[in-house]
């Protein structure tokens, strides 16, 4: 479902070309070379934010509210990252800047300017909308990057991520990650009576829609890795069970016919299968179900609580938590299940494994002295380290670039409830996203195609 | 009004009250005696004089000796009763993560079958659900609710008060 049509923009003025085939990092806070392209080197921890200029995008077809509507979007985006630093236009030398505006590269290092992104927005004759942007590098002299989009005029705020996400790219090196939406649990009512709903937002809390009514309990919202389904945990019918819907078609059947309570569920790398815990008895095992196929394979098999299943990218392994020990703690095992190594040693209780995207990490939630953080590990289990803590933040989800976490934190007493944050993965940046109610469980999508 | 309670006992029998949701019914019974105007056999006795929940400590699901004397007397009243089917609600306070309150709230609502199985109530009478720590009868901010919302509750399927 291809709705935003993408082609590569020439560039403007004989001398500005495109650089190929750099190879180093530059770090923001290094002296930068006069012919050297501006970068971000984000393997540091609390890097400087790259100042970056985004004038208004200009407007051709008259429509220049959504022209700096789209500008606005953008930049906040960008912000939003940590890694970059959004001028205030007031301090703009060169003013009513266009796609086809040659920079007045001294002007804008006069601001300190960096990275400067120009563009316009064009509603055509046909109805469609056409954006177009170039980003270029200051201190060079350079276009980085030119693109043109066309797509409908009710996409506007997408095609705004997707040109947001470009120039995080180029900068970075990183694929980004703000064309995407979060499915979370929408918490209304006092906290005794608590009604909860599946609800969508894109990633920067726009366009909130609900997926469910609020007549059934739902809990943990996860999306598949490769479409726009989603499995979650569902009191429904008589044993509360693991569901699939797809929010494009609202189409939603229950997973599997299993006897007893099946909840913690998340997609296969392949968005193929669903890993679950099945409740039988006291105990909690773990068990995949081929979505193709409706065959089902149990992993675990103890008597203890086996739960929050979730695959490594390579869909190799397997980190869950279980309480087999004495006390809830994270194992790996190989996706086919059998025996499982411990990987977390530290004091306190370990929960709500998830393996990044990009397989390097396992985020958690840890619980100690009556505090609840979020916590990063590598799968041997070494380099824990606490991203946020304090009285109860829980269930860390990925964003599809494995850069930036979502949680949530709830505030405790009768008025207190869950709301969604993000951290970055270093730790720094940790910033609310704003939600309609109370708001639980979130979970990333992957980049919309 | 829970946060104000702190003795246990008292915590527990406005828990009850709340949960039968009679008003009048609580203005009438003592914590210590029974109620006089419940009719005998009705949903309205087994909350009352019966006491329809058990409280378990953090993190565990083994049951306490007043826990055993309350599944005891419930498993009394349904051998008398037995017309009903119950479903055993397992809990979990807020203190934990949502995954794992969903295990251990149902390994509770096990823990309380189990124990009413033990004393003559057949087990196809019983089912169980958890709900983890989703629904909470108290909601301060100290073990005075937590403690309250630790708890398997039976609850009769086809009761009329």
């Amino acid at each position: 479902m291809r709705q935003i049509w993408k082609h590569f923009l020439g560039f403007v003025g004989s001398s500005a070309r495109v650089r190929g085939g750099f190879v180093a990092l530059l770090a923001v806070l290094s002296p930068i070379p006069a012919a050297a392209l501006v970068e971000i080197d984000i393997t540091q921890g609390n890097v400087e934010p790259l100042p970056i200029a985004l004038p208004q995008f200009s407007a051709e077809g008259g429509d220049s509210k959504l022209a700096a509507d789209m500008t606005a979007v953008i930049a906040a985006d960008l912000k939003r990252s940590g890694l970059f630093n959004p001028l205030d236009p007031a301090s703009f030398i060169q003013k009513n800047m266009s796609v086809n505006s040659t920079p007045r590269f001294g002007d804008w290092r006069t601001i300190s300017a960096q990275a400067l992104v120009t563009g316009t927005v064009t509603k055509q004759a046909d109805g469609r909308l056409r954006a177009e942007f170039r980003l270029w590098d200051v201190f060079a002299a350079e276009q980085m990057l030119g693109q043109q989009f066309y797509t409908t005029p009710e996409n506007w705020r997408r095609l705004a991520h997707i040109i947001a996400d470009a120039v995080y790219e180029r900068l970075t090196g990183e694929k980004g990650y703000f064309d995407t939406r979060i499915v979370f649990v929408d918490e209304t009512g006092p906290k005794d009576k608590r009604v909860k709903r599946l609800a969508l937002m894109d990633q920067d809390g726009a366009n909130v829609r609900y997926l469910t009514r609020g007549d059934d309990l739902v809990l943990t919202p996860r999306f598949s890795p490769t479409s726009q389904e989603i499995t979650y945990m569902s009191y429904a019918g008589a044993d509360p069970s693991v569901y699939l819907l797809n929010i494009e078609t609202g189409q939603r059947e229950i997973v599997g016919n299993f006897p007893g309570m099946t909840f913690a569920p998340r997609f296969s790398p392949d968005g193929q299968s669903v890993v679950m815990s099945l409740q039988q008895g006291g105990n909690a095992n773990i068990f995949k179900m081929d979505l193709r196929s409706r065959q089902t394979t149990r992993l675990t098999n103890t008597a203890a609580i086996d739960t929050s299943p979730s695959f490594s990218p390579d869909s190799g392994r397997i980190v869950f938590e279980s309480d087999r020990g004495g006390s809830q703690q994270l194992y790996v095992m190989s996706a086919a299940g059998g025996q499982a190594q411990r990987i977390s040693f530290g004091p306190g209780r370990y929960s709500t494994p998830v393996w990044s995207p990009r397989g390097d990490l396992i985020a958690f939630t840890k619980q100690h002295q009556g505090r609840f953080m979020i916590g990063v590990m590598r799968p041997d289990g070494k380099g824990e380290r606490i991203l946020t803590e304090g009285y109860h933040n829980e269930g860390p989800a990925w964003a599809p670039n494995g850069r930036v976490l979502v949680f949530f934190r709830d505030t405790p007493g009768a008025n207190g409830g869950p709301q969604v944050w993000t951290v970055d993965l270093t730790g720094y940046n940790e910033q609310r996203l704003e939600t309609p109610a109370f708001a639980s469980d979130p979970s990333w999508s992957p980049l919309i195609d | 009004m829970f946060n104000m309670v702190s003795a246990s006992n008292g915590a527990r029998w406005i828990a009850v009250c709340f949960a039968v949701l009679f008003a009048a019914a609580c203005a009438q019974t003592k914590p210590d005696g029974l109620a006089t105007n419940v009719k005998p056999g009705t949903g309205q006795d087994f909350v009352v004089n019966v006491g329809d929940r058990v409280f378990f400590e953090e993190d565990q699901s083994t049951l306490n000796s007043q826990g055993q004397a309350t599944l005891a007397n419930q498993a009394k009243w349904l051998n008398r009763y037995s017309q009903y089917t119950i479903t055993v609600e397992g809990h979990a306070d807020e203190r934990g993560t949502r995954q794992y309150n969903i295990a251990l709230g149902a390994r509770r609502a096990q823990a309380a079958r189990d124990y009413l199985v033990s004393q003559g109530v057949s087990a196809s009478r019983i089912k169980t659900i958890s709900y983890g720590k989703e629904r909470p009868v108290a909601v301060c901010n100290d073990n005075s609710c937590w403690s309250q919302n630790r708890r398997a509750v039976t609850v009769l399927n086809n009761a009329t008060n």
